[in-house]
C-alpha cells in the first residue's frame, strides 16, 4: 500500500490552491506604489558602435522621468562571471566586461544601448523610439569555426581573440587517448550539433526595484531560482550594496529551468534606477524581448570518436566540441560545457581513456549558460549516438553493446575526475525493457507499416551528476561560490515548525515536500510544517535551486537542521521525564523513556522551550530554532535508461512519438507523484529539443526563431502520454535521505532516445542514414531521406 | 482615456481606460486581478485565456474597450464561495496538473470551455484543444490526465502516479 | 501599441464613414492586427471595430445554393453552422489557429489580410467564392493579388463571402510546427464543371491555384492523376521550417491526400 504520509507518499500539493485560483505572487503581480516603468532600447544590430546617442528629444516627451546611458554606469561594476576556467595550458580564460547598459560597442541583437523610464511603460516605450542612436554597424561575428579563424572580426577588442578558453581533460590523458585510438580494432567517429535553446518558462522575467532614501534600503523583486545569489552578485560586484541594505525577493517564480538562475542586466538596472529617482522602477519582459535577453542554451558542435577493442569493449573516447559562450560571459557559463560536460563523459560505461578538448567561442549573440541538464544532455547525446552508430557498424545489438561496458561495481572512479557512490543499470535497463514492452516492439511495427509508417525503436542510457558540490572541489575547479544550502528550522511554541529554505520552488513543490521530510522525522502531521523560501529577508544564505539539488542539498540541510531541534527537544524531554537524554526516544510525536511507559507529547516538549518554567535553564537556552549549512561530499547520480518509439511518416518527413518508456533510479523518493511531474516535463523538453526546438541566428546575427511563431515549443499533441518508472533505487551513500534529484533527468535522456529511434526508422526503410541534427523537423527528416 | 463597463465574475467592473489597452492589461492593471497572465506577445502560449461571454478568448488579444458590456470570467471565479475547488480545479490538483502554475489559468479556463462544449473529450481531442496553450512545466502528461478526469473519465490506467 | 482613436459603429454604412478617416484601419477579431500592433509593426491612427456589425454575422444559404458567409463571422461560428452545409469548409474553419482564436477571429479579417500562410484564401479561391465588400462582389480569381495584397481599396470591407458548395472536397493542412500555420495547405473542390485546386503557405506570391492538378484531376477525380505532376520549387518559400524544394514536394502530397481524403 503507498503511504498516505510522510517519506514516500504524494499527499496533494499545497501550492496548488493559489495557483488554481489566480491568487499566487508572481514578480509581475506586485506594483509598489508609485513605480515608475522602464523600457529598454535594444541593439537592432549584431555587432556595431555607437557614435552618438542623443537623448535630448526622447527626454521631452509625455512621462519621461529619465533616460539612463550606458555612461551614468561608468562607475558602477559589469555583471560577474562565477567560474573561471582554466584552459590547458594553465591560463585563465579570457573574461571580457559585461556593462549593465552597452558602453560604446553592442555585441548581439538586444543588447541594452538605453533605458527609458517613464511614467507608464508604453510611455517608457514611445520615448525610446525617439532615441537618435548613431549606430555604426559592423561585422558579426555568428559562425564559431570562422570565430576562431586567424583574423577573425574580434566580439571584444581588447581581447586578444574570440577564444574564451581551450580546455582539455583530462591533460594528462591526451597521449594514452590517442595511442589507444591508434591500437582500436574499430573506431566510431560522429559529428553533430546540439541545437541552440530557449529556455522560455512560461512566466517572462520581471524586475521591481525599490528604495528607502530615510533607511538606505534597497529591495530587488525578481524572477529568480536563487535570490540569495542575486544579493550577493549584484550587491558586491555591481552596485557595492552589502548584504544587510539589499533585499531580494523571488516570490512566486513561473518556471526557470536554468535561465532564471544568472543575474540580468535587467535587475541590476532597476536596482540603481530605483536609488536614483528615488521611485521603484519596474521592468515586465516581453516575451520578444525574452528570446533576445534571457541566456540561452546547449549550441555545441561536436565531434566525438569511441574507440573499441575486438571483443566490443569500449577501450578510449576522444571529443572536441566549439562551445558558444553568445556576446558575454552569463553567470555560470563556463562552467557548463566543462565542468557539467566533461566529467560526464564516462556516461554508464568503463570507458578507460577519455579526453575531451572543449574550445569555448564568442560570438555576436546573446548569451549562452545553463539550460534544464547543463552540459549533461550534452554529454549524454554525443555518447549515446556514437554508442548507437557503433553498434550498428559492429552490427551488434545496441542494448547489448552497452550492457558489456556498463560498470557494475560501485564506487567507480571514472577516468574523467568523479567517483559514482551508486547505481545498477543492469537492472534500470531491465526495467526499461519491461515497462516500454520492447518484446512488443516488432508487432507495433508491422502494424504501424501496414499503415505505410516507419517505425523506429531508440533505446539509451544515461547517467548525471546532480547535487552540485562539494564547495572545496567546486572552488579548485573554478567556482567562485561555495555550493552549499542552508536551511533554518524555527519551532513554535504550540508544537509548528516553519522551515526558512534557501532552495527556491518554481514548480518543484518543496511546500508540499520538504514538510514530508520533517513529518516522517518528528511523527507529526505534515500539516504542521511550513515553508518560507525565496526571500533574502527571512531566509538565510541559500545558493538555490538548479543542478537538481534542492532536495540532495537543501533536503539535507533541512534534515541536519531538523537533527539538532530532535537532539535539543530530547534534552528537554528529559528533563520534564526526569530521565537521561541518551534513553529518550522520539517516535510518533511523542517523547518517551526506552522501556517505561513515561512519555511527553512533542507540543509539551516545545511549549517548555518558550515558557521555560520548569526546565533545564543551567543547561540549555530556551527557544527552539536551529540553522545547518550542509556542503556535501560528492555529486549525486542519478541514472537511468529510457526508449523511444517514433512513427515517420515517409511522404513527409515527420515524426511523431509513439511511445516514450523511462526507468530511472533515483535513489529513495519522497514524494512519487512530483518525481514523475519532474520527469514528465524534462521528457517534454527533450522531446521538444530533439524534434521542435531550435534557436537560429542568421548570418548577420539576426534572431530568425525570435518568437513563438518561429520557435517550435513543444505542445500537448506533440507529445505523448509517458510511462514513467523509479522503481529501481540505489540510494545516495552520502547524504542523509539517500536522495539523487530529478528534475533534469528527462530532458537529459530523452534527445538521443528520440534520435536513435528516428534513425533507426529510416534505416529500417533502407535508408543510409546514420545521424541527422536536431531538432528533426519534417523538413530535415524528408531531406535527410531525399539527399 | 474612455470609460469601459463589463461583468467580471458576476460581478460589475468599470474602469477609465486608454484605446489601447488590452483585456488582459485591465483585468490585471485596472482591476488587480493578476490570477489572468501574460506569457507572449504573439497570441500563442494561451496563459491569458478568459472567457468572454461564454467563450475561451486570448485577453491579450482583445481591446478591453471590445468587451463593453460583456459577461467576462477568469480563474478568480472559478472555486465556489467557500473557496473549494470546482471540478477542474480539483481535478488538476489530485492529478499533478500544474507545477509552477503560470499557464495555469489558462489551462483551466480553455478546459472548462472545452468540456462545455465536449463533455467527454478522448485523449486525442484534448490534446488537440489545448493548442493554444503552453506548458513548460509538465510535459503535458498531468495535464491531459486531469482534464480527462475531470471530464469523470477512469483514469486510473494512464501511467504513473 | 501606440495609442488610436477608436470606433464601433453598428452598421457597414457607419463603419464605411468611419473609414474614411485618415488611417483608419479596420478591425475585424484582431487576432492578426493586434500582435502586429503590440509589435508596433502597425500604427493606424483610427481603428474601426466591425464586432459591434450584427448584419455582418451568419451564415445562410442563397438562392442559388451558394452558402454566404457573413464577414463578421468568427471562425468558430462557421465551423459549427457549415458543418451540413460545406463540411470541408467547416472543417478549415474548425482547424484554424487555436479555439481562443477561432472565438474572435473572422473570414473577412483573414481575407482582408491574405496571409500568405492562412488557411481561409484557399478555401475561398479553390472554391471560387464571391468577395462582397460594401461596394461591390468581387471574383476569388481576382481578389487574391499576391501576399498581403489584395483587389480590396482602403476603407472597403468585406461584408459577406458567398461560397458555391462543391460535389467534394477536401482541405490538407501541414503545419509549420512553431505557429501552427500552413506550411503547406491544399484545398481541394470538386464542382460540376471541373475541380479547382488552390494552395496556401507555399508560394512567394500567396494562395495560387495549381491549375495542371486541376486539369488532370478534372479528366480523373483520383490520387493516381496527380502522378508525375510537380509544382516547381522555384518561387516557393523557403525559410527555417523548410526549403522551396520541401514545400513544393508538400503541395504533391497534400493535394493527393485531398483527393483521397474526398472519397
Amino acid at each position: 500500500m503507498p503511504k498516505d504520509s510522510g517519506i514516500g507518499a504524494s499527499p496533494k500539493r499545497r501550492e496548488d490552491l493559489r495557483f488554481l485560483t489566480g491568487t499566487g505572487n508572481y514578480t509581475d503581480d506586485i506594483n509598489v506604489n508609485g513605480q515608475a516603468y522602464v523600457h529598454f532600447l535594444r541593439s537592432d544590430v549584431a555587432h556595431g558602435r555607437i557614435n552618438g546617442l542623443d537623448t535630448a528629444a526622447a527626454a521631452a516627451m509625455p512621462g519621461v522621468i529619465r533616460i539612463f546611458t550606458g555612461a551614468d554606469f561608468e562607475g558602477v561594476g559589469g555583471l560577474p562571471c562565477g567560474w573561471q576556467v582554466t584552459d590547458r595550458h594553465g591560463q585563465p580564460m579570457q573574461e571580457p566586461a559585461h556593462p549593465v547598459l552597452a558602453q560604446g560597442k553592442v555585441r548581439h541583437v538586444g543588447d541594452p544601448i538605453a533605458a527609458v523610464v517613464a511614467e507608464t511603460a508604453e510611455q517608457a516605450r514611445d520615448a525610446a523610439e525617439a532615441i537618435d542612436v548613431d549606430l555604426e554597424e559592423l561585422p558579426a561575428v555568428i559562425d564559431m569555426k570562422a570565430a576562431i579563424e586567424e583574423g577573425a572580426t574580434k566580439v571584444h577588442d581588447d581581447l586578444t581573440s574570440n577564444l574564451c578558453y581551450d580546455w582539455g581533460f583530462v591533460e594528462e590523458n591526451r597521449e594514452a587517448v590517442d595511442k589507444a585510438f591508434a591500437d582500436a580494432a574499430h573506431v566510431t567517429t560522429l559529428e553533430l550539433v546540439n541545437n541552440r535553446l530557449v529556455a522560455n518558462p512560461m512566466e517572462p522575467r520581471v524586475a521591481v526595484g525599490d528604495y528607502n532614501r530615510a533607511t538606505d534600503d534597497s529591495t530587488l523583486y525578481t524572477t529568480s531560482q536563487n535570490p540569495h545569489v542575486i544579493r550577493l552578485l549584484m550587491g558586491a560586484f555591481v552596485l557595492g550594496i552589502p548584504e544587510h541594505k539589499l533585499r531580494v525577493v523571488a516570490p512566486d517564480v513561473g518556471g526557470g529551468f536554468g535561465s532564471k538562475i544568472f543575474h540580468y542586466a535587467e535587475e541590476a538596472f532597476c536596482t540603481f534606477a530605483a536609488k536614483a529617482i528615488n521611485r521603484a522602477v519596474k521592468w515586465t519582459s516581453s516575451r520578444s524581448e525574452a528570446f533576445i535577453s534571457d541566456a540561452h542554451g546547449r549550441d555545441h558542435v561536436t565531434k566525438i570518436e569511441l574507440a573499441l577493442d575486438a571483443d566490443h569493449n569500449f577501450t578510449a573516447l576522444r571529443t572536441d566540441t566549439l562551445a558558444n559562450m553568445g556576446a558575454y560571459l552569463s553567470t555560470f557559463a563556463p562552467s557548463v560545457p566543462t565542468w557539467l560536460h566533461g566529467t560526464l563523459m564516462a556516461g554508464n560505461y568503463k570507458t578507460p581513456l577519455i579526453y575531451v578538448n572543449v574550445k569555448a567561442v564568442f560570438t555576436n549573440t546573446v548569451a549562452v549558460d545553463a539550460y534544464r541538464g547543463a552540459g549533461r544532455p550534452e554529454a549524454t547525446f554525443q555518447l549515446e549516438r556514437v554508442i548507437d552508430k557503433a553498434a550498428r557498424e559492429l552490427n551488434v545489438d545496441p542494448i547489448e553493446l552497452r550492457r558489456k561496458n556498463f560498470i557494475t561495481e560501485f564506487p567507480y572512479a571514472t577516468p574523467v575526475a568523479v567517483e559514482y557512490d551508486t547505481g545498477d543499470y543492469n537492472a534500470t535497463m531491465d526495467k526499461l525493457i519491461e515497462v516500454a514492452d520492447l518484446a512488443g516492439f516488432d508487432a507495433r511495427k508491422a502494424e504501424s507499416e501496414k499503415n505505410g509508417k516507419l517505425r523506429g525503436l531508440g533505446v539509451n542510457c544515461y547517467i548525471e551528476a546532480c547535487g552540485i558540490a562539494p564547495s572545496n572541489l567546486v572552488g579548485q575547479l573554478g567556482a567562485r561560490a561555495g555550493l552549499y544550502e542552508s536551511a533554518t528550522v524555527r519551532v513554535n511554541a504550540t508544537g509548528g515548525l516553519v522551515v526558512m529554505t534557501g532552495s527556491h520552488s518554481h514548480g518543484q513543490g518543496h511546500e508540499t515536500s520538504f514538510p514530508q521530510v520533517i513529518a516522517e522525522m518528528i511523527g507529526i502531521d505534515e500539516s504542521m510544517v511550513e515553508i518560507v523560501h525565496g526571500d533574502t529577508a527571512n531566509a538565510p544564505m541559500g545558493m538555490g535551486t538548479y543542478g537538481s539539488r534542492s532536495l540532495a542539498v537543501g533536503g539535507s540541510a533541512m534534515v541536519r537542521a531538523t537533527e539538532k531541534i530532535i537532539n535539543k527537544a530530547k534534552k528537554i524531554a528529559a528533563h520534564l521525564l526526569e530521565a537521561s537524554d541518551a534513553d529518550i526516544e522520539l517516535k510518533d510525536g511523542q517523547f518517551s523513556v526506552a522501556g517505561t511507559d513515561k512519555s511527553v507529547a512533542w507540543g509539551d516538549v516545545t511549549l517548555a522551550a518558550y515558557v521555560p518554567h520548569n526546565y533545564p535553564l543551567e543547561d540549555i537556552e530556551p527557544g527552539l530554532e536551529e540553522t545547518a549549512f550542509y556542503d556535501p561530499a560528492n555529486f549525486t547520480y542519478p541514472a537511468g535508461a529510457y526508449a523511444c518509439e517514433v512513427e515517420v511518416d515517409p511522404d513527409t518527413g515527420k515524426v511523431t512519438i509513439e511511445r516514450f518508456a523511462a526507468a530511472d533510479d533515483f535513489g529513495n523518493i519522497v514524494n512519487p507523484m512530483i518525481v514523475d511531474g519532474q520527469v514528465h516535463g524534462g521528457l517534454g523538453q527533450g522531446i521538444g529539443q530533439a524534434l521542435l526546438e531550435g534557436a537560429v541566428y542568421d548570418e548577420n546575427g539576426q534572431l530568425l526563431s525570435a518568437s513563438f511563431m518561429d520557435y517550435a515549443m513543444p505542445r500537448a499533441d506533440d507529445v505523448p502520454f509517458y510511462t514513467v518508472d523509479h522503481s529501481c533505487q540505489t540510494p545516495c551513500t552520502h547524504n542523509p535521505l539517500g536522495v539523487k534529484g530529478c528534475g533534469e533527468a528527462g530532458a537529459i535522456g530523452s534527445p538521443p532516445a528520440v534520435v536513435n529511434a528516428v534513425v533507426d526508422a529510416l534505416r529500417s526503410a533502407g535508408k543510409d542514414i546514420t545521424h541527422i541534427d536536431m531538432p528533426l523537423s519534417p523538413s530535415r527528416v524528408w531531406a535527410a531521406m531525399n539527399q | 482615456m474612455t470609460q469601459v463597463s463589463m461583468t467580471v465574475n458576476g460581478k460589475a467592473a468599470s474602469g477609465d481606460v486608454e484605446n489601447r489597452t488590452l483585456l488582459s492589461a485591465f483585468l490585471r492593471e485596472t482591476l488587480g486581478m493578476t490570477g489572468t497572465h501574460v506569457g507572449c506577445d504573439t497570441s500563442q502560449c494561451g496563459a491569458c485565456v478568459v472567457h468572454v461571454n461564454g467563450e475561451a478568448v486570448k485577453s491579450c488579444t482583445m481591446l478591453a474597450l471590445e468587451a463593453e458590456g460583456a459577461e467576462v470570467s477568469t480563474i478568480e471565479g472559478q472555486a465556489a464561495a467557500d473557496g473549494s475547488l470546482n471540478a477542474i480545479q480539483q481535478a488538476f490538483q489530485d492529478h499533478h496538473g500544474l507545477q509552477c502554475g503560470f499557464c495555469t489559468p489558462g489551462m483551466v479556463m480553455s478546459a472548462s470551455a472545452l468540456l462545455k462544449e465536449n463533455p467527454k473529450p478522448t485523449e486525442a481531442e484534448i490534446r488537440a484543444y489545448l493548442e493554444g496553450n503552453l506548458c513548460r512545466c509538465t510535459g503535458y502528461h498531468n495535464i491531459v490526465k486531469a482534464i480527462m478526469a475531470a471530464s469523470g473519465q477512469d483514469v486510473s490506467a494512464i501511467a504513473a502516479e | 501599441m501606440y495609442e488610436f482613436e477608436f470606433e464601433r459603429p453598428s452598421s457597414i454604412a457607419d463603419a464605411v464613414a468611419a473609414l474614411k478617416g485618415d488611417e483608419a484601419q479596420a478591425l475585424g477579431g484582431g487576432q492578426t492586427l493586434l500582435p502586429t500592433m503590440k509589435q508596433r509593426l502597425a500604427s493606424p491612427a483610427t481603428l474601426v471595430s466591425l464586432g459591434g456589425i450584427a448584419e455582418m454575422k451568419g451564415v445562410c444559404v442563397e438562392d442559388d445554393g451558394a452558402l454566404a458567409i457573413g464577414g463578421g463571422t468568427t471562425h468558430a461560428a462557421v465551423a459549427e453552422a457549415a458543418a451540413d452545409k460545406y463540411p470541408a469548409l467547416a472543417d478549415l474553419a474548425g482547424h484554424i489557429g487555436d479555439p481562443a482564436v477561432r472565438n474572435r477571429g473572422t473570414i473577412g479579417g483573414s481575407l482582408a489580410n491574405n496571409d500568405p500562410s492562412a488557411c481561409y484564401p484557399s478555401a475561398a479561391l479553390a472554391s471560387g467564392a464571391t468577395i462582397v465588400t460594401n461596394a461591390r462582389e468581387i471574383a476569388a480569381d481576382d481578389y487574391f493579388q499576391g501576399m498581403f495584397t489584395t483587389a480590396l481599396e482602403e476603407g472597403e470591407i468585406i461584408t459577406n463571402v458567398k461560397f458555391p458548395v462543391p460535389e467534394a472536397a477536401n482541405y490538407q493542412k501541414f503545419l509549420q510546427p512553431a505557429s501552427r500555420f500552413a506550411l503547406v495547405g491544399v484545398f481541394v473542390a470538386k464542382y460540376a464543371d471541373g475541380v479547382r485546386v488552390a494552395v496556401t503557405g507555399a508560394s512567394e506570391e500567396g494562395v495560387f491555384r495549381w491549375t495542371e492538378a486541376e486539369a488532370a484531376l478534372s479528366a480523373n477525380f483520383s490520387g493516381d492523376a496527380l502522378d508525375g505532376l510537380s509544382v516547381p520549387a522555384d518561387g516557393m518559400i523557403s525559410d527555417l521550417h523548410g526549403t522551396s524544394e520541401y514545400r513544393a514536394h508538400l503541395v504533391g502530397v497534400m493535394t493527393k491526400r485531398a483527393v483521397a481524403a474526398c472519397g
